[in-house]
């Protein structure tokens, strides 16, 4: 297959084949897409989410440095658990770092008849030549996308993660107009999305797009707060407590969570 | 096979499709010419009825007492159990729909002393109950038991292998049990036909020479007649005559439940199976609807009532038994659905009727229910049973695809916790396990006994160097396993002859085709620890620490090695090696009446007992530790996710282990998904998954292991919390301190 530049930068290879800076694996994976999934965690994100659960993820260019068809020998012997639905999931860190990987990835599932998935954040998202394109090459290979929305406003989004969302709504709006389905996945977390104005902001935005199968609301928890203090980093929402189970519920009322049952079919 | 001389078609049959089950005793075929599938889905279902929610508060409430006076409310000490020493007992006998009881009042066990005196006397005595001096004089001086039969022929050798618990859990001193009776042939040909049946059998059996095998047939065909006899007495005391066919659903299950109830009368087996019996009901049911005489409130009774029997069987054991199965199972398997060997799949409303009891009456480790699974179930049903698994954890899954092509029927049943068994002419000899963590030791001290220090098996040279040498070791194993299958297979021979001439189970063989197909049951526990510690011998470089006589007591891995339950062939194909080399060397041996070798890896809770008997191994598992379960990787071992602990335990080979291999599975609500339907369908996935690997038998359970932390705080608040264990189902708080343990640390499935 022809191999696109899709960045300024070099692909990573090895003795001629294209690697990606993978790290970790899952071979269990119910909670990432549809059906059961060999998830395949990739190293390396631009966001600083506060709230991220995975800093160790966070470093470019390390990590285990695998090809595709290393990932596929990996993944394979799970296919007979995937049943109609599951498949392979990248995700992250941030997937869209390392596009020229997933392309070739999700090629090799098409032709193998895999359900292919991308947990995304969208931030490398742009509609700017030569990447654009490329992302579209992508999108033919792709199945299904979650995505994950970390605020409604802009502002607050750069507070929470590091950078503006207005090129991660276009890439909401552009995969609703190629009508590629996506599950929107959000974050709730207590004194910062958590309130009722952003919330039902978010379930209008979510409204005005017409290839969303499922939309979760992911109540935020404490599990990766120790990694923070393992790498010595300052963990900004210390002090900060998972949702109630009644916001949880508020929220998912807030974005609607119950019409969307496409995921079902 | 007797032939039906030109008999009147009875009115009982009217209605049914015809077959050869009209000429001869053919259950499977009038389930072939009648059942109708079933491809919807649950909502058909009904609630319970106040009958049934009366009943079952009752039943709960009884639980609860006799939970709360340490296990046992009554028992018998004088009268002893047989299909008719008891009068009508009763629930409650304006609500039943469903009657008889093992004893002539609810919760009170029975008396059973011909598996052995002193197990009767000691169940008694844990319970602050004495055994009659009568009773003790009679089968101590006057008559013999099953148990005394045993110890008389046993060798020294056996005894040492016995005592010192490398072979544990033998059947020889109670019931061998895993006999499913045919119990439909009550309700569709009635008593008096079985009787004729049998009869014209006498009649054909050793007509040449009187062979000591003649003799014995001819004898136990007698028992079997008289048992039938029984059978139709015992009902008549409930008001009921049986010696003609069922006409009505609510007597075509009255019937059937009198043959098992005349089992569990007469037999305190270690496992008494119902069978599988939803096809078969269902057909009934049906016809009852289309007639206009049943609706589906009250077919959903029937089987709640009939069901709730099965919850309420139970025997008195002692805490030595209690230890090894503990929460007192006794295996009243329910094997539901499965296909046909013409490719059509065998699920029916009834089956989800079976499911739905769950619901209606509350989870319950009885019976035992088992869904025999094939990648052709309709979606639906395979969805429901997944739902009803996420609730309550009360479902065992097994493998249809493998078990109906290993055995060359579809009219199978499981027969204990996870082993099948052809309902018409089949038969098992249970036999316990062989401890082969314990033989890795044996081997490493020539033959010397770890921990009572004791020469148990044969003074082959010890290992002596510093560091184990793997081709050393593997000679020396092969000839400790060859010793192992000697004792082993020995003891069971043993056992089985005494318990057919001492406690012939002559209700549940009444039932059955007088020819049998026999199978000889062995089992291996400590496989995972066998296999963990003979692959750190080989690739981890063990330095052996030995005590001041000797003994290998601890181990020393210089590197790390690979373990069984990573999908890593290294490691899991010694586990398969390990199965079937003990297997072919058990398979030299001459075995009971001609049965056919078969041997499992399966546990129930027995690994924490057979564990806490065996020194620390090489893997690096501590003296006492308890085994994992079954076919489980050892814990703490699997380090590569859920699937690929699936994918390791799926490799080991059925063909040799034809009694089971048993994998214990737990996994947290949330990893399976963040909402109900998405729970129910990984869990389908990952069944369809791990069977077309062909994995034998998976126990689901969904919970956190917080919640079991809570329920061993605060059992008062989880009375009737239910979780599944190696090859049955149990309610948490009957399980020792230990076993609760064992369960809260084994390995739960989780992700972020």
């Amino acid at each position: 297959m022809v191999q696109r530049q899709m960045h300024e930068r070099k692909v990573p290879m090895r003795d001629g084949k294209i690697i990606g800076y993978v790290h970790s694996t899952e071979s269990f994976g119910a909670v990432d897409g549809p059906g059961i999934r060999f998830v395949v965690f990739m190293q390396g994100c631009n966001m600083r989410c506060q709230f991220c659960h995975n800093p160790d993820t966070w470093r470019k260019n390390v990590g285990g440095e695998m090809t595709t068809d290393e990932i596929l020998k990996m993944a394979l012997p799970y296919r007979q658990f995937w049943g109609e639905k599951g498949g392979i999931t990248l995700s992250g860190g941030e997937i869209m770092l390392q596009t020229e990987f997933a392309l070739e990835l999700f090629t090799k599932c098409k032709k193998l008849g895999i359900n292919t998935c991308l947990d995304t954040c969208g931030q490398p998202f742009t509609r700017r030549q030569p990447w654009f394109d490329n992302f579209n090459e992508l999108m033919k290979v792709t199945d299904i996308l979650l995505m994950d929305i970390k605020h409604i406003n802009s502002d607050e989004h750069r507070k929470l993660t590091g950078f503006r969302n207005e090129n991660i709504l276009d890439m909401c709006q552009y995969l609703s107009e190629i009508d590629k389905p996506v599950w929107i996945r959000h974050v709730l977390i207590p004194e910062r999305t958590d309130y009722d104005n952003y919330l039902a902001q978010l379930g209008d935005y979510i409204k005005t797009l017409h290839n969303v199968k499922k939309v979760e609301v992911l109540p935020y928890h404490t599990m990766g707060v120790h990694k923070y203090k393992e790498m010595g980093i300052k963990y900004d929402l210390d002090g900060i407590e998972p949702p109630t189970p009644e916001r949880v519920k508020n929220a998912e009322k807030l974005l609607h969570v119950a019409d969307y049952q496409g995921y079902l079919e | 096979m007797k032939q039906l001389e030109k008999r009147v078609e009875p009115k009982a049959w009217e209605g049914f499709n015809g077959g050869n089950w009209q000429s001869e005793t053919d259950i499977r075929d009038f389930i072939q010419q009648n059942f109708k599938q079933y491809n919807g889905d649950e909502s058909f279902l009904e609630d319970a009825t106040p009958a049934t929610k009366a009943l079952n508060d009752r039943l709960v409430a009884l639980k609860l007492e006799e939970r709360a006076a340490g296990g046992v409310l009554d028992a018998d000490t004088k009268v002893v159990s047989t299909i008719t020493s008891h009068g009508p007992g009763y629930l409650d006998k304006n609500l039943e729909k469903i009657v008889g009881l093992q004893t002539d009042k609810p919760m009170k066990k029975a008396l059973m002393p011909y598996g052995g005196i002193r197990m009767a006397k000691d169940a008694l005595e844990s319970y602050g109950l004495k055994l009659d001096p009568e009773m003790e004089h009679f089968f101590t001086e006057l008559s013999k038991t099953h148990n005394q039969g045993v110890f008389d022929a046993y060798t020294p050798d056996v005894k040492r292998a016995r005592h010192y618990k490398i072979v544990t859990g033998l059947p020889d001193a109670y019931g061998r049990g895993r006999i499913v009776g045919d119990f439909p042939r009550i309700a569709l040909y009635g008593i008096d036909y079985l009787v004729a049946s049998k009869l014209d059998d006498l009649d054909n059996y050793g007509d040449g020479e009187m062979t000591d095998s003649v003799i014995q047939m001819r004898e136990e065909i007698s028992e079997q007649i008289r048992a039938l006899n029984q059978i139709k007495d015992m009902a008549a005391s409930y008001g009921y005559d049986i010696s003609e066919p069922a006409t009505t659903a609510q007597e075509a299950i009255q019937w059937l439940y009198f043959g098992y109830l005349a089992a569990i009368k007469q037999q305190n087996g270690a496992a008494m199976s119902i069978g599988r019996v939803d096809t078969f009901i269902d057909i009934f049911v049906e016809r009852d609807i289309e007639r206009g005489i049943l609706n589906e409130k009250e077919a959903q009774e029937l089987i709640d009532q009939f069901t709730m029997k099965l919850r309420m069987v139970s025997f008195i054991r002692t805490p030595e038994y209690n230890s090894l199965f503990s929460g007192n199972p006794i295996w009243a398997t329910l094997s539901l659905a499965g296909m046909g060997i013409d490719g059509e799949h065998h699920v029916t409303k009834t089956a989800f009727r079976f499911l739905n009891t769950l619901k209606n009456m509350g989870a319950a480790p009885e019976p035992n229910i088992t869904l025999l699974w094939s990648q052709k179930l309709p979606d639906t049903f395979k969805h429901y049973s997944a739902e009803v698994s996420v609730e309550s954890s009360t479902i065992q899954y097994e493998n249809d695809d493998l078990m109906r092509k290993q055995w060359g029927t579809d009219y199978y049943a499981i027969a204990c916790c996870v082993s099948a068994q052809p309902v018409a002419n089949g038969i098992q000899y249970f036999g316990a396990r062989a401890n082969l963590a314990k033989t890795v030791l044996y081997t490493i001290n020539g033959g010397k006994d770890e921990i009572g220090k004791a020469q148990v098996g044969p003074a082959y040279e010890p290992i002596s160097s510093e560091y184990i040498e793997y081709d050393e070791f593997m000679k020396k194993f092969d000839s400790m396993l060859d010793w192992l299958a000697d004792v082993y297979v020995n003891a069971l021979n043993t056992i089985h002859y005494m318990h057919d001439k001492y406690y012939y189970e002559s209700a549940q063989l009444a039932l059955k085709d007088t020819n049998l197909d026999r199978t000889f049951a062995t089992g291996i526990s400590g496989l995972s620890v066998a296999a963990d510690s003979i692959s750190a011998i080989k690739y981890g470089h063990v330095k052996v620490i030995r005590d001041e006589d000797g003994i290998a007591v601890d181990f020393k891995a210089d590197n790390d090695f690979p373990r069984y339950g990573n999908n890593d062939d290294r490691a899991d194909e010694i586990a398969v090696w390990l199965v079937k080399s003990l297997y072919t060397k058990m398979n030299k041996h001459h075995l009971y009446r001609g049965s056919k070798l078969s041997t499992s890896v399966l546990t129930i809770t027995s690994n924490v007992v057979y564990g806490k008997n065996t020194g620390t191994t090489p893997d690096g598992r501590q003296k006492g530790d308890p085994f994992a379960p079954g076919a489980n990787p050892a814990y703490g071992a699997e380090e590569s996710g859920a699937l690929a602990s699936l994918l390791s335990v799926a490799k080991l080979p059925y063909q040799y282990a034809t009694d089971g291999i048993s994998n214990t599975f737990a996994v947290t609500p949330t990893t399976l998904g963040h909402d109900e339907e998405l729970q129910k369908d990984a869990l389908v996935n990952m069944i369809n998954g791990y069977m077309k690997n062909n994995g034998h038998h998976l126990n689901i359970n969904v919970f956190k292991r917080e919640t079991l932390l809570d329920a061993q705080a605060h059992p008062e608040e989880y009375p009737t919390l239910t979780i599944r264990v190696s090859g049955y189902c149990v309610y948490f708080a009957d399980l020792t301190k230990e076993q609760q343990d064992d369960v809260i640390s084994r390995t739960f499935h989780q992700s972020m």
